[in-house]
């Protein structure tokens, strides 16, 4: 099971920086970027996973059993908003950089324009 | 791709990460091999002192709730990040309120069958927020969880309807204030405690019996304060997108 999580979280990670690099619409590449971002929600379930413990919900079951890492759970939800939030920033770039250049294509986009 | 370069460099990058990552997992101890400690000892703690039984929630809100004011405040310089670039829309747009709220916006509005759904999903949504707002002591949930749920109702009123219906039904300066209560609530919260002469943030509040809604004391509150601020958030977030891709001068041309 944990093997499987590293390599999923591996190839999210990689097949997202792909799209990044080969990206020809700055949308598209933001959501690349939330592919790559994904990579870390999966490595995060691997590093706090336990085989057959249950969710860190102490209900029905004794508070010094063995659960799954409740630590980096709290990350991951830390991840997802922040996540989710830096999204929207990037979108609203995008739609500035579409309105003052006319474009999304990033190879066409001259950032550096004054 | 355009520039062959670029292939090159990934493939150099993503043959390096290949290496180093396979060489740091080969290191990693299997599961059995590392208790986590720290998680263990928040599982005792989170059940015997704030009566919580959804753990993820009292690290997030209570052990480590001084890094989650940290957290609430990404996402509110986010929205006002946004807001910023997207305000340049706003000023295009004041002088032709009203003309705009004359023409239909869409030539077709949405089916029949899209509106029956959306509509009948709005009560249930934001009953399920709340209740994802309420729960988050208890189970999976919480502010952030319920706050995005609550945020997704009146978007399903946008597709039911339009823009203009959004507007009407949201009411931005209550979701600009509710925005600025959640955010500056958390730290309010936090600062109580000092009334007391305890540090930042340490419980106040009746803890209550576990399993209610009621337990966990303050941890409810923050709860309640993070959900008002991150649904608040989202909407003015979605009210900002809408306006700014209304009003864009390029879609007025195509119509």
């Amino acid at each position: 099971m944990s093997t499987v999580g590293y390599v999923v979280a591996a190839w999210l990670f990689v097949i997202g920086a792909y799209g990044i690099a080969s990206s020809r619409h700055l949308v598209h590449l933001c959501l690349c970027l939330a592919v790559v971002q994904a990579s870390t929600y999966v490595l995060l379930a691997v590093i706090g996973y336990r085989p057959d413990a249950p969710a860190p919900i102490l209900i029905g079951i004794k508070p010094d059993a063995q659960t799954v890492d409740p630590v980096v759970q709290a990350l991951m939800l830390t991840d997802i908003v922040v996540e989710a939030t830096v999204l929207a920033l990037l979108l609203s770039l995008i739609v500035q950089i579409d309105r003052r250049t006319g474009s999304v294509d990033p190879d066409e986009v001259d950032l550096m324009r004054g | 791709m355009k520039h062959p370069w670029r292939t090159a460099a990934f493939a150099l990058g993503a043959a390096g990460l290949a290496g180093l990552y396979l060489a740091a997992c080969a290191g990693i101890p299997t599961a059995n091999e590392r208790p986590s400690r720290y998680g263990q000892l928040v599982n005792r703690l989170a059940l015997a002192q704030r009566h919580v039984t959804d753990v993820v929630t009292a690290v997030n809100f209570d052990f480590r709730g001084f890094d989650t004011i940290g957290e609430e405040y990404i996402l509110f310089v986010s929205v006002m990040g946004a807001l910023v670039l997207l305000r340049e829309a706003y000023q295009k747009t004041e002088r032709d309120d009203e003309e705009d709220a004359r023409t239909p916006r869409r030539e077709a509005g949405p089916s029949e069958a899209v509106q029956l759904w959306t509509l009948s999903m709005t009560g249930p949504t934001i009953i399920f927020g709340l209740y994802v707002v309420g729960h988050g002591q208890l189970s999976p949930g919480g502010g952030f969880q319920g706050g995005v749920i609550l945020a997704t109702a009146p978007l399903l009123i946008y597709l039911a309807d339009e823009f203009k219906t959004f507007k009407r039904v949201i009411s931005y300066r209550l979701v600009e204030v509710a925005e600025a209560v959640g955010a500056g609530g958390y730290v309010l919260i936090g600062f109580l405690s000092w009334f007391d002469g305890e540090p930042f943030l340490t419980n106040l509040f009746p803890l209550g019996q576990t399993g209610t809604m009621t337990s966990g004391g303050m941890l409810a509150l923050i709860n309640l304060a993070v959900g008002l601020e991150v649904a608040a958030g989202f909407i003015v977030l979605l009210h900002a997108f809408m306006q700014s891709s209304l009003h864009d001068p390029k879609s007025k041309e195509k119509s």
